[in-house]
């Protein structure tokens, strides 16, 4: 197989799509909880915190799907201290945030060990099966790239419609988006700005604690520490990417995905001449490429990082 | 109660007499269990440290060591740590200095009288540190007879390999393993990929099923996810360091085992004698020391074809008897 091949093989789609699943879930929680003008830079430590609920509930016997709800309760909680602090107290969003991240992680940890203390391999779990869909998974190159995943790659991509049709064709979806941009004329319209802006750092905590479930009930099957591995500040660069869109963010999460699953395909058939660091280098490069190109046009909502103050002019 | 000054001045004095008999109760008990701290950059699950966890647990069982341990040790916070360790008394420091070799040594050199047993790539240095001893899991020995096995069992003589950072002690195992594949599969091809990280089965499970993709039907597993992602595709896996088959008796063949036991017994034994020297303790990871040894074929028992497993018998007894040596070549395996 020669690298072209590669690009048009179903299988590497097939990568591509499982390696964004958690990216996209991630990316839609920060990217609601941007739009509402809240940067949550602790989505790493949330997405390690939905990682380890989602697999230790499924460990103690309960259901898959519990374990996805365990995970975005995990995550929302998590999501509701972020937002306490950078919303009514109005404090840093960047140093809450990291904070957030290193606790969280932390705390994994340390329930982890608690939970483990004489564990040598980590138990394993039986994760979500690919599961395909009747009939779409029988067209050639297409179902098997698409409709041959697990139940949460399809929910992933569910939830991005979600979030887009909410953001946009909903009134509690306009109040959000209001309150990233202005959010005196939410006040106006005698919605709470601090309420809007909490419940939207909450649900968006939620999917990135589902984006870590992700790793550990379908990608895998038993939690590591450090298993999140940078995706979180991944799906913070993807935000940017597609420009506060979902429909844009989703596509960004896939390119990315992409890049990765080819450059694991290239080192197959390159590695001798090149240095493997050049391919794990490679999607971060691309995808700064893109973003360059990208984001000469992107417009971050207005009030970013502002935390707003009621009757402050 | 009312106590009156007297009392207060003898009680005191006899609490604060207590400590001394206690020292002189552990100096009288110090000859036989020497207090060890080993301090781990990674969890005890990852499957090197693992193997050193194992046999300090086993040698605190035995009542020759009284065994505290310290995991998931940042690079940057791990001079602070050796220290601490130092500074509440402990004889026995065990560790992994691999990122961390100046500063290690630094503080070696800072308690001359306390022994150091560290994990390095680097040779220990006598006339610098005399109570430096290094060891790593020189285990080639197994890992070259896993490769011989494997180089029988892959049918498109098509091998793939996932290592996490391309480092000395990954290499040597990847390349004895390489080179007992050639034994008897001459023509074998090799697919090797490094994902840049300790701890990311995900990724190492995508890198693996890119390898199938390319047509590998066994996979040389260094790192965990590689496996699963050989079961999900149903071919083969050889394991490395730990004994996997039990969680996938249907894929892995056979793995190449460290046992940390003789490397810790030999420097205890030191100790108590009085004669810890910076000394090399890898070779008490070479198979002729039971440092490796192959895993039991277990479920793969009379899969294995008969000539096949003869042959690797009879070059176990060879590299036992010294007959025979694994050639130990640290560089960066390629692809081929």
């Amino acid at each position: 197989m020669d690298a072209l091949d590669i690009l048009f093989s179903a299988s590497l789609w097939a990568a591509a799509i499982r390696i964004a699943s958690p990216l996209i879930f991630a990316t839609l929680g920060e990217l609601i909880s941007e739009r509402a003008g809240v940067l949550n830079l602790g989505i790493e430590g949330i997405m390690t915190v939905g990682a380890f609920a989602g697999w230790f509930t499924v460990y103690q016997g309960g259901d898959l799907w519990l374990g996805v709800v365990a995970a975005a309760l995990a995550g929302s909680a998590f999501g509701l201290l972020h937002a306490m602090l950078v919303v009514p107290l109005g404090l840093s969003q960047h140093v809450t945030g990291i904070g957030i991240t290193l606790f969280a992680a932390s705390l994994t940890y340390y329930t982890y060990r608690l939970a483990f203390p004489e564990v040598t391999s980590p138990p394993k779990i039986e994760p979500f099966a690919p599961w395909p869909v009747p009939v779409l998974s029988d067209i050639p190159f297409l179902g098997e790239a698409l409709f041959r995943q697990t139940p949460l790659t399809y929910l992933a991509f569910i939830a991005a419609g979600l979030v887009g049709w909410f953001l946009y064709r909903t009134p509690a979806g306009l109040a959000v988006r209001t309150a990233g941009e202005n959010p005196a004329a939410v006040e106006a319209q005698g919605i709470d700005v601090t309420r809007v802006r909490i419940m939207a750092v909450v649900a968006g905590s939620a999917l990135m604690g589902i984006g870590g479930a992700f790793l550990t009930l379908s990608a895998f099957n038993s939690f590591y520490f450090e298993m999140v591995n940078g995706r979180g500040w991944i799906a913070i660069a993807l935000v940017v990417f597609g420009s506060w869109r979902p429909g844009k963010a989703l596509l960004g999460a896939l390119l990315f995905a992409a890049f990765d699953a080819y450059q694991l395909r290239l080192q197959q058939l390159a590695g001798i001449f090149v240095p493997y660091q050049i391919f794990l280098m490679l999607p971060y490069a691309l995808s700064i490429l893109a973003l360059i190109l990208m984001s000469r046009r992107a417009s971050y909502p207005r009030a970013l990082m502002i935390p707003y103050r009621k009757g402050e002019r | 109660m009312h106590l009156s000054r007297r009392q207060v001045l003898r009680l005191t004095g006899a609490a604060a007499s207590l400590p001394l008999i206690g020292s002189f109760h552990g100096a009288a008990s110090a000859k036989d269990v020497i207090k060890t701290a080993a301090i781990y950059t990674v969890p005890v699950e990852q499957q090197w440290v693992s193997r050193i966890h194992k046999a300090a647990l086993a040698a605190k069982e035995r009542g020759d060591i009284e065994y505290t341990f310290s995991e998931k040790v940042a690079n940057t916070d791990y001079e602070r740590v050796m220290r601490e360790y130092c500074e509440a008394g402990h004889q026995l420091i065990v560790g992994e200095a691999f990122a961390v070799e100046d500063a290690a040594r630094a503080v070696a050199k800072d308690y001359p009288d306390r022994a150091f047993l560290i994990g390095s790539s680097f040779k220990p240095d006598a006339a610098a540190n005399p109570n430096f001893a290094v060891f790593d899991n020189y285990i080639q020995d197994a890992s070259y007879l896993t490769g011989m096995i494997a180089g029988a069992m892959t049918q498109k003589g098509n091998i793939g390999m996932v290592g996490g950072y391309p480092i000395p002690e990954v290499n040597r195992l990847m390349h004895a393993f390489m080179a007992g594949v050639k034994e008897t599969k001459p023509d074998a091809k090799f697919q090797v990929a490094f994902i840049g990280s300790w701890f990311d089965p995900p990724k190492a499970k995508e890198t693996a099923f890119a390898q199938i993709d390319a047509g590998a039907d066994l996979l040389y597993a260094e790192r965990f996810g590689v496996s699963d992602a050989a079961k999900e595709r149903k071919v083969l896996a050889i394991g490395n360091v730990i004994d996997t088959q039990a969680d996938y008796p249907d894929t892995v063949v056979a793995s190449a085992l460290w046992h940390f036991e003789p490397t810790l017994d030999a420097a205890i034994k030191a100790i108590s004698e009085k004669a810890f020297k910076a000394d090399d303790y890898g070779q008490y990871s070479f198979m002729k020391a039971g440092g490796c040894s192959l895993s039991p074929l277990g479920t793969f028992e009379g899969k294995v074809p008969a000539d096949v497993a003869a042959k690797v018998k009879a070059r176990e007894g060879e590299i036992k008897s010294g007959a025979f040596t694994v050639t130990i070549d640290d560089s960066e395996p390629k692809s081929s």
